[in-house]
This record gives C-alpha cells, structure tokens and sequence, in this order.
C-alpha cells in the first residue's frame, strides 16, 4: 500500500481483523481503512460496526484511536453513524478521548458542515472551551478556529473576558502546540480598551522565553496586535518594547529554516515599528555559512535598520558581502549599499566611494549593479557627484545586462553637456539599436533626445537616426509612441520639448519597497504563519478564500479605463486562452521621460477565444488607452499623467495637441472597442442533433456584432455542408455572411467560426424578448435550437447622449416607465463600474455624489434606435447598487438590467 | 508530492527558500542528511510552527531508533506511523515529548491486555495533564542529579582585531535520576536576580556582583518551568522530566570571555604565491587547558602546493576542503602559538577574486565564557521523604566554539 500498490481488493480480508486485540494491528488496519474507504464505500459500512464497539471500549486509547480514526475516513455514509459515537466521546470521562473527538468535530466539518450544525457539535466543543484539561481546551480551540475560517460570518469564537480568562489560565498549563492554538486564538481577539489588552499582554509576555519558536512568534503576535490599543507614553508600553527585542534576536540562533520563517516576521516588525529592534544591527549580520536564503533576508533587514548612528558599521559590512561569491547575493549587497546612500543622507559620499571601489574590482556583475546604483544616487542628489562619470564611462564596455545599460544610458544622457563624447558614446550604442532589448532602446530614444536639447548643433543627424528607427523600424508600439511625442514635440515647439523633457525630476523615495501600510497591518495579524513569509494576504494563496486573486481576472476592455491595463501591448501578447495573465501595474505607465519604462509585460486580458479577434482587440486596447475621451478624464491625460506633474500645467496642452497629432497618425485604424464577451456556453448538446455539438457566444468588436460558434463533430463520421439560418427575432438579428465551415469536420474534431451578424433582418418580437431561434444544417440532418442573446451585443458605440439631452429626455419619459432593480455583491467602486461599462457601450453622461453615494447617469442606445437612460447609486462599501432604468420602451428594461449584471459581476 | 520532488529536490540551482509554494500548495521542507522531510499545506499554517514539529519530528525519531537514514526509515515504517498518528491529529500537533510517548509506543507494540486498569488511565492523564513530561512512580535509590553549562561561543572578527559580533548561546542540560514528583529550583548569576536580593546593600553588591553576576539578555525553558513565576519573581522552579533534557537556553552579549584570539596576516608576493601567518593566542587562567583546537585557514581555489612550518600540534593542508587545518591537542592559557605557510598559486586568467573566506577555530574550554555560575539547586520533595541533603549533584562547565571565525 505505502509503495503504490492498489491492494483494495483485500477490503473484506482486512476487515476481519479488525477485531484483534492487538493494538499494533489495529493501528495497521484503521490505516488500511482510511486509504480505501474511499473507493470502497460499501464494504467500508461492514467496518461501521466495529468503531461503535470500539468507542465503547474500556481502554481509553482504542476510544481515542476509533474516534480519530473514524473521522479521517471520508465517506458521507460512515459520517452518519460517527455522529453518536462522537457525541458520547466528548463528554467521555477520558481527557484524552475528549481532545480527540474535539478534533474529530473539525475533521467531521471539513466532511459535512451542516450535519456539525444539525447535529449541535458546535456548542458541544464550545462548552469543551472551560473544560478542566488544558488540553482539551487547546484541541477545541484549535477545531474552533479552523471550523470558524471556513465561516468567516459566523460567530463560533464570540470571545468575551470570561472565555479568555480560561484561555489565559490554560495557556500557562498546556503543551507547546497548544499554547500556539491558544496564542493564534487569542490573536483574533480585539480587547475592549486598553487595560484590558495591557492585561492580556501581561499575561502574555511569560511566553517569549519558551523554547518553542512557534509559541515565541505567536506570542509576538498577540503582543503586536494588542500593542496598538495602547498608549505610547504609558510606561508599560515602553517595557514590552523592550521585552520584545531579546526573543527575536534569540529566534536568530535557531536552525536556518526557522531562522528564515522568523527573519520574514522581523522585516514586518521592522517595518511596523522600527523602534524595537534599532540597537541590534549586529546580530543581522551574515555569517560565513548561512544559507542563501537566510542572508538575503538579513541583508534586507539591516538596510531597513541602518540609520545615522550605524551607518558606518553596514557599509564596511555591505562592502565585505560585495566580494562574496553568490552572485544573487553580492548584486543585493550592492544594490544595498545605494539605498544607504539614499536612506542616510550623511553617508552617501561613503556610499559613492565605496561604489567606485567595488567598481575597479572589474567584476562583470559587480560593475554592472554598481552602475545601476549609482543612476539612483544621482536621482536622489542631482548635480552632486558628478566626478564619478568619469569612471563608469570607462566601463562601457563590459556592460551586457540591459539594465545597467539603461541606466548607464540615462547617466549620459542627463549629463550630457558635461560628457564631451556623450554623442559618440550614444552612437556606439544605437548601430546595434535593433538588438537591444527595449528598456535600452527607449531609454536611448530619450537620452539622444536630451542630448539633442542641450547640445542641439552637432547632434541634428543623431536625434534623426533614433526618431526613425523608433518610428519606422520597431514593432514595439510603446517605442513608436514615445518616438512619436518626441518627433511631435520637437517639430512643432522645440521650446516646450525642452521644458517638458529638461524639466526639474522629482527626487526618488527614500524607502523602495516598503510594503503597503494596509497590507502591513494585516500581515502584522497573521505573524508566524504562511502569508507572513510569503509577505501576500493569505488570500493570494489560498484556494477557496474570499477575495482570492485567481478566479480570472475581470475582462477588461480597452476604452477609457487604462490605470491599470498597460498602455500598450506587443503584438504576440498572450490573449484568449489565458485570461488571467495579471497586467503589471502603474509602474508601467512609468515616468516618460525620466526612467527606463519596465517592458510592457503582457496584453489587456482578454476573454475572447477566436485568435484573430484577438489581435484586432489587442492593438484596439493599446489605442483606446491612448485615445480615451478627454471628459472622462481618465485615458488620455493619464497617459501624460507623470510628465504632466513634473511640468508646468500650460504644457498639458501642448502635449494634448501633440498627442492628437499623433492619433491623426494612426487614425486608419478607427475607433475599436470590445464589449464584455459571455463564456460560451452549449446551445446544443451532441445528443440531440447527432452528434454535433455547438457552443457559442455572442460578441460585439469594432461596431460589429457576430456570433462565435464552435462546432465539435462527436460523431463517427465526417460532417460536411454546414449552414445557418435565423428565425425572426425581436431585433432583426440575422447572418451577415453564410457559415463558413471550409473543411469536413472530421469525427472528434473541433472548429472555431465567427459569424458576423447585422441587424437588418426581418423583426418579430419575441418571448422571451432576446431569444433567437437558430437552425443548423449539415450533411446529417437539421438542427434547430434557440438561446438567448445578452442584450449589450446590441448597445451601439454612439450612444452617448450629452448632459442637456439626458435630462430632457430623462423628464420627458414618463414615470411609469422608470424600472427599479439592485444590483448585488458588486465589489466595484463607481469609477471601475463606470469604466467598465463603457466597455459595453454604456456611457456615463454624468457623475454626482448625494450625501455620500455616487451617483451615475448613464445612457446607451440599441441597435434599433431605442435609448435607454440609467440612473445607477452606488453607495461606498455597500456593494449593492440601485439600478434605475427609463426607457420609453419598457419592456427592454428586464433584459437592460440582466445586461448590467452580466457586465459588472464578470 | 511529484511536483516538489521536481522542482524542489531536483533543482538544479541550490534551494532558495525552505518553503515553496507550487500550484498553489505550500511545501515545507527540512533536510536531515539525504532525507526530506517535507509538510505540505493549502492553507494559511502558521509556519514557525510547522518547522518546530519537523524538527520535533525528527528528534522523536532519533530517540526511537537513532539516526536518521534512508534504511532506518523503512525499517521502522510501522513504527512511524504510529508516532506520528500520536503526535499529530488533523494537522493539529499533539504531544511530542519522548518521555510520554515512549510509555505507551514501544517498540514492541503493546498488548492491551496486560495492562490493567489503572495503568491505562494513568497513561491518558499523564498524556493530557499538566505535567505530561514525567509519570509518576519513578524510584531510583540513589537520587542523582547531573548539570551540565554548555556554551558555545560565536565571534566575528576584522582582520584589524576588532570585534564585530560576538555572543554566547549557552545551554543548560540536566540529567535527572530521582525518585517521585520532585520540585526543583535552580538560581545562578544573573544579574536582575542579585541585584533584587542586594536591594538594601547596593553599593556595596555592586562592586562585587560586577565581577559575579552575568547580564543575561534572553533566556528560553524547557516547558517543564513555570514561565509565570520566572516573570514575576525570575525564579526558575520546575518539575524535571526523567532523564536527559535541555532546562533552558540562553544568550549573552556582554563581558565574553574570549579564549582565543586570532591575529592573521595575509601578504601576496606576486601572483603566484601567498605567506600566511596566523598567531593565536588563548587568553583564559594559567591553570585551565584547553582542548581538541583546530584552526581552519582557508586557501585560494588554484593552490597548487603548500608548506607549513608550526611551533605546536600539527598542521596538513587538506586540497578537497581548500584549507590548511591544523589541530593541536592541548593548549593551556595564556600562551601563543603560530603557524605560517606559503601557498604557491597555479597562475590562472580568472578575473574573479578569490572570496577569501574567513578562518575559523574551534575548541573546547573547561568553563563558560559567559561567566554564567550555576549558583545553587534545590530539590523539594513533598511526597517521598528525602531533602536536598541527599541528593548527588554534579555540575560541568563546557565551553565550545560556534561559529568563531575571523575575516582576513
């Protein structure tokens, strides 16, 4: 069984022995059940019998061992007849049985929650709480735990002061693991003032000298959490600080795994409050033979703890690190040694100094982080060490990574007046321009523009080589676009290219990678476990949880929401089939002019299945980011968002008028945009037409309408001679080309077709109002189904109505018109619903907030000329919304609203 | 399971994490020489803990069938599972103290019948009771008590002789042989502790406790002491386990004696040749001697020969460890000692600087470089009628080196 083998065919054997006296046996054979009750599920009912009698059994450890063992067999079945065993179990006299049948309520939850409910285990192990064992109390507080996180609702664990009291008392008298139970319990509990939490931490404190490093981190915790309820100018809170640094230090001596787990803790606790831990630098320091992993963490603390008064001890360490063999490691000592500099003003002349040193190691990798590095510190104090250049002028050469050739780029570039061969050096870097990966190529585009500005005489030829090749030779639409401000900017204002491009940078943040507060103080919550050393919310990587980041993220399209999509997208970006490729972030749309730009990693993601729709819809989105109408104030001007705020605001303009040159440019393409697009579904299942199967959906791209269809041929023979034919429906839908099937789908076969539709056919209106009756023919038979369409297919792009407008016709409809409907569980706030709407095409005409609710108008036009005005109210942290439809057409209202949803929930 | 053997054991490159998180499943793992052993969980765990039951996991294995091997474990397949089906319910841990689970796992496996009554509810209290690291019964005819202070020094040193980092991680180990429940209280030199009791006579234990008392700066029991009474009163009062454990654990920073000093001197003649000469020197009574010292001095990748001339024990240049070791048996204090070897380089066209890795030393010293005195130790025992008076008490200081090592 261990080795692989399936023995199951023994069940009834194994069974028979179950009787024995033998202990060991025993254990043999329960282990034997729990494996293969499972596929065995009637057999396992033989073994029912003899766990009853077992739980009845006068040794208290085969009480034990039936219990636990029964609950680890997972079939609904045998959980039936568990339940009275159980019951008697945890009111057993044995505090041994009673903790395990306290567990045995979580196993019996995980199986089947409701039956615990029914059932009434849940008070059962509640009252187990001020049982007389610690133990007991340890495993019910446990189970209680893990049941209520699968209930976050729930209110299983509504501690009070009494229960807590218990929990205190059993804490000082249980077994290490317990006390973590308790700890973590504990941690969940929010104190109702501050006296309180101060006695609770009293009582906690005893924990930080145990041996146990679990129990030491879980104390932390409680300790963390509780210490914002207090004070600062208490004196007790000075104490706890003081009492909390020893045991982290001690958890430093531990073996490296748990050095690491406690090292990821102590860079939160750093970060949340610096003060603990500011005198013991020393202990950070790395150790010959740590693992890796133990000394990229201690690097990383001691730069969030170097400050003025121990400065100088970091850099002589950091410089002793840098002539280390692990690469990974030296570079971060490097990279270290720069954000000293940053961090502590006084030190950045050691810090350059100490650069340069390691520089003249000629070390390839070692140089080349030390370039990047330096590119920073003169972000952070312009005009200040300017001597160095010099220097990393001289190792242009041995640079090979396109970061530290960016960086090294943007050095020239920024002081090129002072770089008498700055124009030869730029040169040298442009003939392999097209090899170059394209965080160099831009920032070469901008660094010869610079270049050109300051010195506009000799490098007239230079600015032109780089424009073309920006423009004329690259695929990538990022280096196009910025190429084409560029060549803009300058043929039209040369004045205002060099105030936006010269202008004054702002200075870099000290601190980089800080973790986000809010995320920081939820980390803080869950100290010791998982998410803590992973430094994510556990539900980034839990399945199940709430919130979980995976379920795919929401089709986004094009149009003016362009915060988070980039702003452009190579051309072979992934696109249908992988819907949840993640964009990356604001740092994408970068700073224009003064940083490299991180290469555009992946496309808008898309739920659209059919390739070439894709990559239609791809260069729509880079586009329509681009493109996005000024009042709604979000696509275009975000675009120039970071140059914007780094120029004088007049400039805008001329940026705006430059930006829709450039639209002129690319105008051929005309506007595109995509709706929300339906998962597709089986309209017509294989059995009833012969084997064909066909799914689809319906979407609406670039002003069009069309339908896709994927046929699959599960029958034994080849299909040929495919059709397809509409009945009348409520809004003339109707093919706008046959169906084009061009090969015979051969048996197991799967194709995909798009068919584009129109809306000129003949109109009957239907029941319900989007059903549409299709027929299908193929060499076989035909085939008739009907479904229904999502009404936002037929939202026109126009359909926006203008303020004066909306409100006149908004009057005009009568008031029986108006439909009232919520929309439910709508995580969204009003700019993300408003974006994504008009994704669909349905415009937000207008934005006011009334007494702390957003409210919406919005208008959208179908097909057949029939407007449809929306008032929508959002109220912040509800995430209901009330929906208010006005048609004069009422009857699309119901279909309206089921649009909406569809939209907003998907 | 196959996917962390993929990516975890099989990896190329060297592990860069001891948790990995794959397809959403979180693996933790520990090695113990080619053993892995790996816990797995979808949720949010708390992960200290899962360390600490690995590495209790391992011990509990050790002290039932010795090291821990490939052979070992599927010898004792049984055995493992019955442990671990005791030690660990639904992820939850139970108990792990080898003391407890060795009444009721034996290796043997045990027979229900034999045991009567009594004995099987004496089990399950003691398993779940407050004092689950000792049954009760225990009789020994002489009542023995062994105490061993183990220390091991850690030091980082500059090139230049200046301390960067040294601590003391001491241990205090206790072999207990006595009969029944005892109650014992331990006391040594702490500082908080002696200044309390010589609150009204400052001064004048100022002076002395300057030279006696240690400043402690944390300190972790075993769970046997009662954490509540050492914070309040910072006596440490407990219950022993029978048998061999580790009372507490503690750490020092202040006033180290450092046995040895190590002063190296590094010169590159040329490019193919470098003179090492390092000089030791212990710094500790006259009377006591050191033992087992090794100093490591570590040499470039493309040595090509040595030749090392020392005043005292022997020194080899061992090629597979890059390194010259060179052992002497007995050092007393206050002495110096040295050693000097040239290197002959093969001349290679690597750019890479050698790291040059520090020298490290290891020793054992009759006493604790913490300063740390066990000043007394007491037995109580209510129940069987025998006083501290009668119990044999043996105490041993063990200095050891940890990690000491000096930069060249």
């Amino acid at each position: 069984m261990t080795v692989g083998k399936d023995v199951s065919a023994l069940f009834p054997d194994v069974v028979n022995c179950m009787q024995t006296d033998n202990l060991e046996l025993k254990k043999l054979v329960y282990l034997y059940l729990m494996n293969y009750a499972k596929s065995q599920p009637d057999m396992a009912i033989m073994a029912v019998n003899t766990f009853v009698k077992d739980c009845e059994d006068p040794n208290p450890l085969i009480r034990a061992l039936a219990v636990r063992t029964m609950g680890c067999i997972r079939v609904d079945k045998i959980t039936e007849y568990l339940c009275e065993p159980l019951r008697k179990c945890l009111k057993d006299e044995d505090p041994y049985v009673r903790k395990t049948a306290a567990v045995c309520v979580a196993k019996l939850h995980d199986i089947n929650a409701q039956l615990v409910e029914d059932q009434g285990f849940l008070d059962t192990l509640k009252d187990l709480i001020s049982d007389s064992n610690p133990m007991v109390v340890a495993n019910a507080v446990a189970a209680l735990s893990e049941i209520a996180e699968s209930h976050p609702s729930s209110n299983l664990l509504d501690l009070n002061p009494q229960s807590i009291n218990k929990l205190l008392t059993a804490l000082n008298e249980c077994t290490e693991w317990g006390q973590i139970f308790i700890l973590d319990c504990l941690a969940n509990y929010t104190p109702k003032d501050d006296r309180e939490a101060q006695s609770i931490c009293e009582r906690v404190t005893p924990r930080l000298s145990h041996a146990n490093s679990a129990v030491v981190l879980s104390a932390v915790k409680v300790l963390m959490k509780f210490m914002e309820m207090l004070s600062k100018d208490l004196d007790y809170y000075g104490t706890l600080l003081k009492k909390l640094a020893p045991p982290l230090v001690t958890l430093l001596s531990a073996e490296p795994e748990l050095q690491y787990v406690a090292l990821r803790n102590i860079n939160l606790i750093v970060q949340k409050r610096p003060e603990i831990l500011k005198h013991e630098m020393k202990v950070f320091f790395v150790k010959y033979n740590d693992p890796i992993y133990v000394k990229l963490e201690k690097l990383d603390i001691m730069i969030r703890l170097a400050s003025q008064a121990n400065i100088a001890q970091v850099l002589a360490e950091l410089k002793e690190y840098a002539t280390e063999v692990d690469v990974d490691f030296v570079r971060k000592a490097v990279r270290a040694i720069g954000r000293c500099a940053i961090k502590v003003e006084q030190s950045a002349e050691r810090c350059v100094s100490t650069l340069l040193d390691l520089i003249q190691t000629k070390v390839n990798y070692v140089v080349q982080e030390a370039i990047v590095v330096i590119k920073d510190i003169f972000r952070k104090y312009p005009n200040k060490y300017e001597s160095v250049i010099a220097t990393l002028c001289e190792n242009l050469d041995s640079l090979d990574e396109p970061e530290a050739r960016a960086a090294m780029i943007w050095i020239v570039g920024e002081y090129a007046e002072r770089i008498d061969n700055a124009d030869e050096l730029l040169e040298s870097f442009l003939e392999g321009f097209h090899d170059e990966s394209t965080q160099v190529q831009l920032q070469l585009l901008t660094a010869i523009v610079k270049l050109f500005l300051k010195k506009p005489t000799e490098t007239q030829e230079l600015v032109q080589q780089v424009l073309s090749l920006a423009t004329q030779d690259s695929d990538n639409p990022d280096l196009r676009d910025r190429g084409y401000i560029y060549w803009r900017l300058l043929s039209t204002d040369p004045v205002a290219a060099k105030e936006v491009v010269l202008a004054e940078k702002p200075l870099i943040s000290e601190e980089t990678d800080l973790i986000e507060p809010t995320l920081l103080d939820e980390l803080i919550c869950y100290i010791g476990t998982l998410a803590s050393v992973y430094h994510k919310p556990p539900s980034a990587f839990v399945e199940g949880g709430r919130g979980v980041v995976h379920k795919s993220l929401p089709p986004r399209t094009a149009s003016s929401e362009s915060t988070e999509s980039p702003e452009t997208a190579p051309a072979g970006a992934p696109s249908g089939e992988q819907p949840d490729v993640i964009p990356t972030q604001g740092d994408l749309l970068g700073d224009l002019l003064n940083l490299d730009l991180g290469p555009p990693v992946s496309g808008p993601p898309l739920a659209t299945t059919s390739v070439q729709m894709g990559a239609v819809d791809l260069l729509g989105g880079g586009l329509d980011s681009l493109m996005g109408d000024e009042p709604e104030g979000i696509g275009g001007p975000n675009f120039v968002a970071p140059p914007a705020a780094a120029v004088p605001a007049n400039l805008g303009a001329s940026m705006g008028s430059g930006l829709s040159d450039l639209f002129d440019l690319t105008s051929g393409v005309g506007t595109l945009s995509g709706s929300y697009v339906v998962p597709k579904a089986v309209w017509l299942p294989a059995m009833k037409a012969k084997g064909l199967e066909i799914s689809g959906t319906f979407t609406r791209q670039v002003g069009s309408i069309s339908m896709d269809l994927q046929l699959t041929n599960k029958a034994l023979q080849v299909m040929t001679d495919f059709a397809i034919q509409f009945n009348r429906n409520s809004f003339g839908l109707a093919p706008a080309a046959p169906l084009q099937v061009h090969a015979p789908l051969s048996p197991n076969q799967t194709v995909e077709i798009s068919l584009p539709l129109n809306t000129v056919g003949s109109v009957m209106k239907m029941e319900p109002l989007n059903n549409l009756q299709v027929a299908v023919k193929n060499n076989i038979d035909v085939f008739y189904f009907s479904t229904l369409y999502p009404l936002h297919i037929l939202f026109v792009e126009d359909g926006k109505m203008d303020r004066q407008m909306f409100l006149a016709t908004w009057k005009d409809i009568p008031n029986e018109n108006e439909a009232q409907f919520q929309i439910r569980d709508c995580p969204l706030n009003a700019e993300a619903v408003s974006s994504r709407l008009q994704g669909s095409n349905i415009f937000t005409v207008a934005k006011r907030n009334v007494e702390a609710q957003d409210m919406l108008y919005q208008s959208l036009k179908l097909t057949n000329g029939i407007w449809v005005l929306a008032e929508l109210r959002i109220q912040p942290g509800n995430p209901s919304f009330t929906l208010s439809l006005k048609c004069r057409a009422p009857e699309v209202s119901q279909h309206v609203y089921q649009a909406y949803e569809t939209i907003l929930k998907n | 399971v196959d996917a962390f053997r993929v990516n975890v054991i099989h990896a190329r490159q060297q592990v860069r994490s001891p948790v990995t998180n794959i397809a959403r499943t979180s693996f933790f793992h520990v090695k113990r020489s080619n053993i892995w052993l790996a816990a797995v969980t979808k949720q949010n765990v708390n992960a200290a803990m899962v360390f600490e039951f690995l590495y209790k996991m391992c011990d509990v294995m050790t002290a039932y069938f010795g090291k821990i091997s490939e052979e070992n474990i599927k010898n004792n397949f049984v055995l493992i599972y019955e442990l671990l089906d005791e030690i660990l319910d639904f992820g939850y841990p139970q108990n792990s103290e080898t003391g407890a689970l060795k009444t009721f796992i034996t290796q043997q496996g045990i027979k229900s019948q034999h045991q009567t009554k009594e004995e099987q509810s004496q089990i399950t209290s003691q398993v779940t009771g407050q004092i689950g690291w000792r049954r009760e019964g225990i009789k020994y005819r002489r009542n023995e008590l062994f105490l061993d202070v183990l220390e091991s020094v850690n030091l980082l040193m500059s090139p230049q002789g200046q301390v960067l980092s040294a601590h003391v991680s001491g241990r205090v180990v206790m072999k207990s042989y006595l009969s029944g429940m005892p109650e014992c209280k331990f006391g040594m030199n702490d500082k908080i502790v002696i200044e309390k009791q010589g609150k009204g006579t400052a001064d004048e234990t100022g002076k002395r406790s300057g030279k006696q008392s240690i400043a402690i700066d944390d300190c972790t029991f075993h769970q046997c002491v009662r954490l509540s009474k050492f914070d309040s009163e910072r006596s440490i009062s407990f219950i022993p386990p029978d048998g061999e454990f580790e009372l507490m654990r503690y750490r020092t920073t202040k006033d180290i004696i450092l046995p040895f000093r190590v002063i190296p001197l590094v010169r590159e003649v040329g490019r193919t040749k470098l003179e090492v000469k390092v000089v030791i020197k212990s710094n500790f009574k006259p009377s006591l001697l050191a033992q087992k010292i090794e100093v490591r001095i570590p040499t470039p990748l493309n040595t090509s020969g040595v030749q090392v001339i020392c005043m005292k024990g022997k020194a080899k240049y061992k090629a597979s460890e890059n390194a010259i070791v060179w052992k002497i048996k007995r050092m007393a204090g206050m002495k110096e000692s040295q050693i000097s070897a040239e290197i002959e380089l093969l001349p290679t066209n690597d750019k890479k600087k050698w790291a040059r890795p520090p020298i490290s030393m290891n020793f054992e010293v009759p006493f604790a470089p913490s300063g740390l005195k066990v000043r007394y130790l007491k037995v109580f025992e209510p129940k069987l009628n025998y006083s501290d008076h009668d119990v044999i008490k043996w105490v041993r200081y063990i200095g050891r080196s940890g990690i000491y090592e000096t930069r060249c």
